[in-house]
C-alpha cells in the first residue's frame, strides 16, 4: 500500500513554503512580538522574581539557567503551534492545502512544507530570544551562537510531532489533549525551570526519553559557555523523534486525505 | 486526441462501492458533463481521474500519462475548479494568481505577465488588489477560474461550478466556458443543473450509486428516454383526475407530491381532456434534460 512508502521529498516544497512566508510577512511584527512576550515574561518574571529567592542553580544564577530552558521552550512552542492550529486552519478549514494538490504538487510535498515552515518560524522565535537573553547579558560566551544551529533540529523535531497530532485532529479542540498531555509535562519535566536532578528517580526515568531534555542538554551548556556532554546522544534522540513525528505525519495525513 | 481515459474504475469506502466500474474517454476540445444526484460518486471520479486518489481497480489515463503513478506531470497540464471555494484568505486577488502560479513551477515573470489577462478575463481587472472576503461568491467563482487557467491548461476540471450562484453570475460563467471551448480547451463538467448541462455540454453522462446508467448528447438522451411532450398538471382532484383519465392518454404518467406529470408523444387528447376541466392548472413544455436525469435517478430526496 502507497500509505506506507518513505516519504517523497522534493524541491517541490518550496512554492508551498513560500505561500506561507507571504502570509506571514503581512503580520510579522505582531507575530514576533506576541511570540517573544510570553517566554519574556518568564525569564525576567521568573528569572528575577523568583531567581531573587535562590542560591544559585547549576552553579550560575537562576535566570541564566532559565534562559537556556526558556529558548527550547519556546522554539517548542512555536513549532508546536504553528503545526497544530495554523496548519489544521490551513488543511481543514480553509482547504488550502486541497488547491495546492490539484496543481503538481503532492500531499508529501505539502506536509515538507509544513514541516519546514514550523521549523522556519520556531527558529525566528528562538533566536529572538537568543537576541534578549544576550542584550540582557544572561549569556556571553561565544559557544552560544552554536544553539542558533540547534534550533532547527528542536523546530523540526517538535514539529514534526505536532504534525502527526494534527493529522489525526477532527477539531481544533483535540489540541488541548496534546498541550495538557504532552508539551506542559514536557516543559515541567525536562530540565526547563530546575534540574532533572531534582525530580525523583521515576520521573527523572521518563524525562529521559522526552525530547524537550535532550534540547535543553545541549543548549544549556552552550549557552553557559561548556561544551555539551553526550552531544551525539542527545542529537540523535532529537532526530530519531523528528523522523518517526514526520514518518507518522505523512502516514497519517495520507489516510485522512488520500483515502 | 483523448485526453482522459478512464477504464472500469472501481473505488470503494467502508464496503460501499462509490464508483463502481466507470469507464469512459474524452476527446480534446469536447465539453463532457457529468450529471448526477448528490452521492452519486461525481466527485470521487474526478479525484480519481486527478490522482488524488487511488482506485482500488481499473485504470486512469490523463494527459496521455498513467494516473495515479505520474498524476502530478499529468496535473501540470491540467486547471481545477473545484466545487468548495478554497482561495486563500490571507491574500489579495492578484497574490491569490501569483501564488498559485509558483505551485506549477511557472517562472515569476511568466506569471505576473499573465496576471492581468486572466483578471480580465475574470472580470476582476479592477479588483487585483482587493481582499478575498471583500468579493461576491460570484467573483469568488470567476477568480477560482482564472486560478485554474493560471498554468493555461489543455484540460479543465469544473465541479459544480455554479452551485450557489444568481442568474447573472451563472450566465457570465457559462459566457467564459463557451469562451475556452472556443479556444480549443477541454472541460469536464459536473454538474446537476440540467440547464447548464444542456447548454454547454457536447456529450454527458449520467450517474448514479456510481455508475453510468446513460450517455450521450443532450439532444440524444431527451429522444431516447423521454417522450417529447411535458404536462406538468396541479389543483384540486388532480389525482383523480390522473387516475380516471390521464393515464389512459398519457404514454406515461408520474405522481409526485400534487403534481401529476403527464409524458405523451401526441399532447392534443391530454390538452382537450384538460380543457374541460377549469379547476386544473396545467404547464406544457418540450421534454428537457431534467425529465431524463428525474426518469433515470428517480425523484426520492438524496443527500
Amino acid at each position: 500500500m502507497r500509505f506506507f512508502a518513505p516519504p517523497s521529498m522534493s524541491l517541490r516544497f518550496f512554492p508551498v513554503w513560500r505561500r506561507n512566508l507571504l502570509v506571514w510577512r503581512k503580520l510579522a511584527i505582531p507575530s514576533i512580538l506576541g511570540n517573544l512576550a510570553d517566554p519574556l515574561i518568564y525569564v525576567l518574571g521568573l528569572g528575577y522574581g523568583l531567581g531573587s529567592m535562590l542560591p544559585q542553580v547549576g552553579g550560575v544564577p537562576y535566570i541564566a539557567f532559565l534562559a537556556a530552558g526558556m529558548v527550547c521552550s519556546s522554539t517548542m512552542n512555536s513549532a508546536t503551534f504553528e503545526s497544530m492550529y495554523s496548519a489544521f486552519s490551513r488543511m481543514h478549514v480553509q482547504r488550502t492545502w486541497d488547491a495546492i494538490m490539484n496543481a503538481p504538487v503532492d500531499l508529501d510535498d505539502v506536509v515538507l512544507a509544513e514541516l519546514v515552515w514550523a521549523a522556519s518560524k520556531s527558529v525566528l522565535s528562538g533566536v529572538a530570544i537568543l537576541a534578549v537573553v544576550w542584550l540582557l547579558g544572561l549569556s556571553s560566551s561565544i559557544l552560544s551562537l552554536w544553539a542558533i544551529l540547534l534550533l532547527p533540529l528542536i523546530g523540526l523535531t517538535f514539529g514534526a510531532l505536532a504534525l502527526a497530532v494534527t493529522a489525526m485532529a477532527r477539531s481544533y479542540d483535540f489540541f488541548m489533549y496534546y498541550f495538557t498531555l504532552v508539551i506542559t509535562p514536557m516543559n515541567l519535566l525536562c530540565g526547563v525551570f530546575f534540574p532533572v536532578e531534582q525530580l525523583p528517580a521515576a520521573f527523572q526515568a521518563v524525562a529521559l526519553f522526552l525530547p524537550l531534555t535532550h534540547a535543553v542538554a545541549i543548549a544549556r551548556p552552550l549557552l553557559l559557555g561548556h561544551v555539551p556532554s553526550d552531544i551525539f546522544l542527545h542529537l540523535g534522540v532529537l532526530l530519531a523523534y523528528a523522523a518517526a513525528g514526520f514518518y507518522a505525519a505523512t502516514i497519517l495525513f495520507r489516510r485522512r486525505l488520500l483515502k | 486526441m483523448a485526453v482522459l481515459a478512464a477504464n472500469d474504475l472501481r473505488k470503494s469506502y467502508d464496503g460501499e462501492e462509490v464508483v463502481a466500474g466507470v469507464s469512459f474517454g474524452i476527446q480534446a476540445g469536447e465539453c463532457f458533463g457529468l450529471l448526477g444526484p448528490n452521492g452519486a460518486g461525481k466527485t470521487t471520479t474526478l479525484r480519481l481521474c486527478l490522482g488524488l486518489t487511488d482506485p482500488d481497480s481499473g485504470s486512469v489515463e490523463l494527459m496521455q500519462r498513467p494516473v495515479p503513478g505520474e498524476a502530478r506531470p499529468a496535473r501540470a497540464r491540467v486547471g481545477v475548479v473545484p466545487q468548495m471555494d478554497n482561495l486563500d484568505p490571507d491574500f489579495s486577488v492578484e497574490e491569490n494568481l501569483l501564488v498559485y502560479g509558483r505551485y506549477f513551477g511557472l517562472a515569476e515573470r511568466a506569471v505576473r505577465q499573465r496576471i492581468p489577462q486572466l483578471l480580465e478575463f475574470a472580470g476582476l481587472a479592477a479588483r487585483a488588489k482587493s481582499r478575498i472576503q471583500t468579493l461576491s461568491g460570484g467573483m469568488k467563482r470567476r477568480l477560482t477560474l482564472a486560478r485554474a487557467l493560471i498554468n493555461d491548461p489543455d484540460l479543465i476540471f469544473m465541479d459544480e461550478p455554479t452551485t450557489g450562484l444568481d442568474p447573472q453570475a451563472r450566465h457570465l460563467i457559462w459566457e467564459r466556458l463557451k469562451q475556452l471551448l472556443a479556444q480549443g480547451k477541454t472541460i469536464v463538467l459536473t454538474t446537476h443543473f440540467m440547464e447548464e448541462a444542456e447548454r454547454l455540454c457536447a456529450r454527458l453522462a449520467i450517474m448514479d450509486r456510481g455508475r453510468f446508467i446513460t450517455e450521450g448528447s443532450p439532444r440524444d438522451l431527451i429522444l431516447r428516454h423521454i417522450e417529447p411532450h411535458v404536462i406538468e398538471v396541479h389543483g384540486d382532484g388532480v389525482m383523480e383526475w390522473a387516475d380516471r383519465e390521464a393515464g389512459g392518454l398519457a404514454t406515461r404518467l408520474e405522481k409526485s407530491g400534487d403534481t401529476a406529470f403527464c409524458y405523451a408523444a401526441d399532447p392534443a387528447p391530454l390538452l382537450a381532456s384538460l380543457s374541460a376541466r377549469q379547476e386544473l392548472r396545467y404547464l406544457h413544455r418540450p421534454a428537457n434534460l431534467e425529465d431524463v436525469f428525474l426518469k433515470q435517478t428517480g425523484r426520492e430526496l438524496r443527500d
